[in-house]
Order: C-alpha cells, then sequence, then structure tokens
C-alpha cells in the first residue's frame, strides 16, 4: 500500500494554506506538484555542476554532461525504451511540431493523418499546419455520443478506410482523463505501415508506458506533468524512423561539420537538441524519474484508483451534475457541470476554499463541441491526493453550489 | 466618488464571510441591466477571457459622460462588472482618471480578480474604461 503521508511530505508546496484553507490540489492534469529532490537538484546543479554539456574540456562540464545524459538514461529505462531513441524538447508542444514538421516531408496531396476528437491542441493545430502546406487531409476519429469515448470499431473501419500515412492521438485525454485503447490501435494500423504518434502528456505519470508493448514509432511527454520541471519534454522514437528525420532547428551542438558552402549533422538525439539545452531541467527530471522509481506501480494505480471511483461516487450523488467522459477507463480526471451553471463561477467559489481546480475548454475546444458544452470543470487527480481531500472538497462543493443556487 | 458606489462598497467590505461576501457580488450582478440578445456580438466580447464579456463604452458630449453597458455569461463577473458600473458611473472622464482602481478593488478584497491568469477581462475592461477616458479628456 502506498504510504500517503510519507509521500505527502515530499511535497512542500501541498503544505501551503491559501484563502485561510489548507490547499487541496486537483488540477495536476495541468502540471503536477514537485517532489523536494527535484527542487533540490536543480539548486544543486547551479551550486556545483553548473557548466555547459558536450563542451568544455574540464572537470564541471564532464559532471555535467554525466548527469545530463544519465537522465537520458533513466527516461529510456522508465519507458524501456534506448537512450538514443530518447530527444530532449520543451515539452509535448514542441515535441509534437518537431514530428509535424519533420513527417511533413514524407507527405503527398490527399495523404490522410487521422486524430482522435478528444486531441489537446497541441495533437490538432501542427497537422493543420501540416495540411496547409502540404495538400494532406485532417480525419477524425469521432467521440461516440453515449459512451462519450471513441470506439475500436469505428477507428478501426476508419484505418481501413482512410489507410492514414500518420495516426496520432493521446494515450489518455486532458479533459475527461479517458484512457484510450491505443495498443488494439496501434496494432491495427501496423497494415498499412502507418506512422503512429501517441501524446502521452497525460498518461506518462499515471500509467507509465512501455515502448515495446505498445509499439508505437513515437510517443511525446512534458516533464512538468510528470513531477519534473517546467520547460522541458521528450520525444520517443524508434530509432531509425527518428534518425530518418530532417532536422527541426539549426544551430551550436548538433553539428558535424559546417563550412559557409554547408552543414552535415549529428545523429540522433543530437541532430534535435540544438543549442544550449535545459540542463537543469533535464537532470532535475531525472531525480523525479527516480522519485517515481521509488513508488510501486501497482501501489500507485490501486491508490489512484481508489481516490477516482470514491470521487465519481460523490459527485454522482449531488443532484444536478452532469459528468463526461469514460469513467471505468480513467486517469483519475473528471469533467463536470452543474445544471446551467457557469463552470467560472464555481471555480472561482472553489478557489476561496483554497481549491484548485481548472476551469474551461481545456485546449480542447472540438472536443466541446462534440459534447455540446462550452467548458467544465475538471478534477485531475494525483497519487499524491486524499480521500480526505476529496471529503472536504465535496463539502465545500456542496457549500459553493448552494451559494448559486 | 459617488454615493451609490460607496453603499455598495460598503456592504462588501462589511460581509461577514466571504460566502456572503460573494451572494453580495451575485446579487449586484442580477441587478445589472441584461444587455439585449442583438448587442451580444463578437465585436463586442473582450479578449482573452474564458467566460463571455460583452462591453460598450460610448460618450455624451452634451453631459461629458461615459456611458457603459456590460454582460457576462458568469454570475461572479457579471456582480464585479456591476461594481465598476457604480464606481464609473456619472463620472466625467477627468474624474474617472482620477480613480485608482486597483486601490478600491484591494479596498474590498477583490483585487486577485484584475490578475491575468483569471482570465476573466476585468483588467482589460478597467484599462479600456481608462482609455476611453483619456482620448475624451485631450
Ligand atoms: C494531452 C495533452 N497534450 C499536449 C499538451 C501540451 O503540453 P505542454 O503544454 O506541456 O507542451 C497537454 C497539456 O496540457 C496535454 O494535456
Amino acid at each position: 500500500m502506498l504510504d500517503i503521508d510519507k509521500v505527502r511530505k515530499k511535497f512542500p508546496i501541498l503544505k501551503q494554506v491559501v484563502n485561510k484553507q489548507p490547499l487541496i490540489y486537483f488540477d495536476s492534469g495541468a502540471t503536477s506538484q514537485k517532489p523536494q529532490c527535484v527542487i533540490d537538484s536543480i539548486n544543486y546543479f547551479y551550486s556545483n555542476s553548473n557548466s555547459n554539456v558536450h563542451r568544455g574540456i574540464h572537470t564541471l562540464g564532464d559532471r555535467a554532461t554525466v548527469s545530463y545524459e544519465e537522465a537520458r538514461n533513466k527516461v529510456a529505462k522508465f519507458i524501456n525504451a534506448q537512450a538514443k531513441e530518447i530527444v530532449w524538447t520543451k515539452g509535448a508542444t514542441e515535441s509534437l511540431n518537431l514530428l509535424a514538421n519533420g513527417l511533413s516531408n514524407f507527405l503527398h496531396p490527399g495523404d490522410v493523418i487521422l486524430i482522435s476528437a478528444l486531441e489537446h491542441h497541441a495533437n490538432i493545430v501542427p497537422w493543420q499546419q501540416v495540411c496547409a502546406n502540404t495538400g494532406a487531409i485532417l480525419k477524425i476519429i469521432p467521440l461516440d455520443e453515449t459512451t462519450e469515448k471513441i470506439k475500436l470499431e469505428t477507428t478501426y473501419q476508419l484505418i481501413d478506410l482512410y489507410k492514414p500515412k500518420i495516426l496520432s492521438i493521446s494515450h489518455a485525454s486532458n479533459t475527461l482523463g479517458n484512457i484510450q485503447p491505443i495498443t488494439d490501435i496501434i496494432q491495427y494500423s501496423k497494415k498499412y505501415q502507418t506512422i503512429t504518434i501517441i501524446d502521452g502528456a497525460q498518461a506518462f505519470m499515471h500509467l507509465r508506458p512501455d515502448m515495446l508493448k505498445l509499439n508505437c514509432d513515437f510517443y511525446v511527454f512534458s516533464a512538468h506533468k510528470s513531477l519534473g520541471p517546467t520547460g522541458l519534454g521528450g520525444l520517443y522514437g524508434k530509432y531509425e524512423l527518428l534518425n530518418s528525420l530532417p532536422v527541426y532547428q539549426t544551430g551550436g551542438e548538433m553539428i558535424k561539420s559546417v563550412s559557409f558552402d554547408t552543414s552535415t549533422f549529428t545523429d540522433a538525439p543530437g541532430k534535435f537538441e540544438a543549442g544550449t539545452p535545459n540542463i537543469s531541467g533535464v537532470i532535475s527530471f531525472g531525480c523525479a524519474i527516480d522519485f517515481m522509481n521509488k513508488i510501486d506501480f501497482l501501489d500507485q494505480k490501486t491508490h489512484e484508483k481508489s481516490l477516482f471511483i470514491y470521487l465519481k461516487s460523490q459527485l454522482e450523488k449531488i443532484s444536478g451534475i452532469i459528468l463526461y467522459g469514460d469513467l471505468e477507463l480513467n486517469i483519475g480526471t473528471i469533467s463536470f457541470n452543474y445544471k446551467n451553471e457557469h463552470p467560472f463561477d464555481i471555480a472561482t467559489l472553489l478557489d476561496q476554499c483554497g481549491i484548485a481546480v481548472r476551469v474551461g475548454n481545456h485546449c480542447t475546444q472540438p472536443l466541446m463541441r462534440c459534447l455540446n458544452i462550452e467548458g467544465t470543470v475538471r478534477i485531475s487527480l494525483a497519487f499524491y491526493n486524499t480521500k480526505n481531500e476529496i471529503q472536504q472538497f465535496i463539502i465545500h462543493l456542496k457549500q459553493c453550489l448552494s451559494l448559486l443556487d | 466618488m459617488n454615493d451609490s458606489y460607496i453603499n455598495v462598497k460598503n456592504q462588501i467590505t462589511q460581509a461577514g464571510s466571504w460566502q456572503e461576501k460573494y451572494r453580495e457580488i451575485m446579487t449586484l450582478g442580477k441587478e445589472l441591466p441584461v444587455l439585449p440578445q442583438e448587442l451580444k456580438v463578437d465585436s463586442a466580447i473582450v479578449d482573452g477571457c474564458e467566460s463571455n464579456v460583452w462591453l460598450y463604452i460610448n460618450f455624451n458630449n452634451e453631459e461629458r459622460k461615459l456611458l457603459i453597458a456590460a454582460d457576462s455569461d458568469t454570475r461572479i463577473v457579471k456582480g464585479l462588472l456591476s461594481i465598476i458600473l457604480y464606481l464609473y458611473s456619472d463620472l466625467t472622464p477627468n474624474q474617472i482618471l482620477l480613480i485608482d482602481a486597483n486601490k478600491e478593488f484591494e479596498e474590498m478584497a477583490l483585487l486577485k480578480h484584475l490578475s491575468p491568469s483569471r482570465g476573466n477581462g476585468i483588467k482589460a475592461i478597467l484599462n479600456e474604461i481608462n482609455r476611453k477616458a483619456y482620448l475624451m479628456n485631450k
């Protein structure tokens, strides 16, 4: 069992008092909180090892480079991949843009890019740009209106119909929390040599994806949603395919040789890491991985699942509350509305009680249109949340809703 | 500052609990005249809001006064709009420019609603009122 008191002590921010109430942080889908070791490692780096990587012939440079590459190893091991298959980026958004940019060279007019109705704007807009530039066509796996998730049969039919060149879907939805059936979809897409991309921004921490088992071509994630720092993320790619992509940005460090006429580039991952990288961020993300490794995955999953079931059952008891999405296979994120009330009002009142939730369209406007709503209140849980927090939340929520009635 | 605003401000600062305060704000919102549907057009929407906020500011040349009409689809923002209308109604441009809205909101302990992260457009509205007043004062 997860020793929740012990876990919570590692997250200094959770001790905060907000608006005279103990903070209840239910917005981990926007960004997760950070354990002390991650915070300390940034301080430690700047105090003890600060120097640039891959360049200095001096002790500090060695130290920084070793830690930087060690973090790449840790992430690779965490997702069951090879270190050279991990590229550091600014985040999931940049990873998707890197892919959209690189893969557009492989596309011809009329080729299909298939995404799902639940995608974050970061996994929609780059593909729209690619379509505008190449004449490729963006197609959508629809949301099934009754179950509010995508259907596997429909997805298979669309894959058979379009034989997509690229399929890019989220492992888990940031708005609804749905865990999507990506293993089956990836497997099925092999029929047409479709390049498969998984947006794991939300799933990375909750589901600990295994690249060998998933067998996707690319997987993107953001460090800050998985206990790490902001401004850092990653891109996993099967090596041969990854290395075949053209460079995204050019500059220092990713170069083999430069003359004024031409340049040659190093191999992946280096060729995608132009300029001085986010060294302290990478190293501290390595510490976030260490932290996760110390938590038994089964314990984490059991705890998160029980929190989710409890929250769902409590919300269902409040008349007037409408819940959205897949309430079975879920990472612990619930979107809801109350009668005709505006989510903004609910969140503003909850904030008075020290409760942090997110409202709005959550960067998924097309999904909101599918659901025929403008926005929701979203609660996104993490393993450091407790049943007691949910109890407190429900008491406060009822109070806030009564102010609106 | 006019008496009706002072009244409103007193009601809010004297609220016994945050619940009472927000109830007060939402009641003020209910008193705000509803903007006719045909005026709720995209061109009147204040940018950068998570909720919809419509704003009209006109200048009455004869009386040298600003006329402000605004509406929102959220109760709390509507209440805050109502407070702003009380704050600025019937003032000349010169009087408007002398008002420190930040200070007023701070004294009502509502300053956080001016934070850009809230995405409620209140700050944008205050800026717009000041911009118009400044132009008219010239
Ligand atoms: C599913 C999903 N994809 C992509 C992103 C973009 O991540 P980032 O803003 O860290 O680049 C997010 C962030 O909210 C997300 O939830």
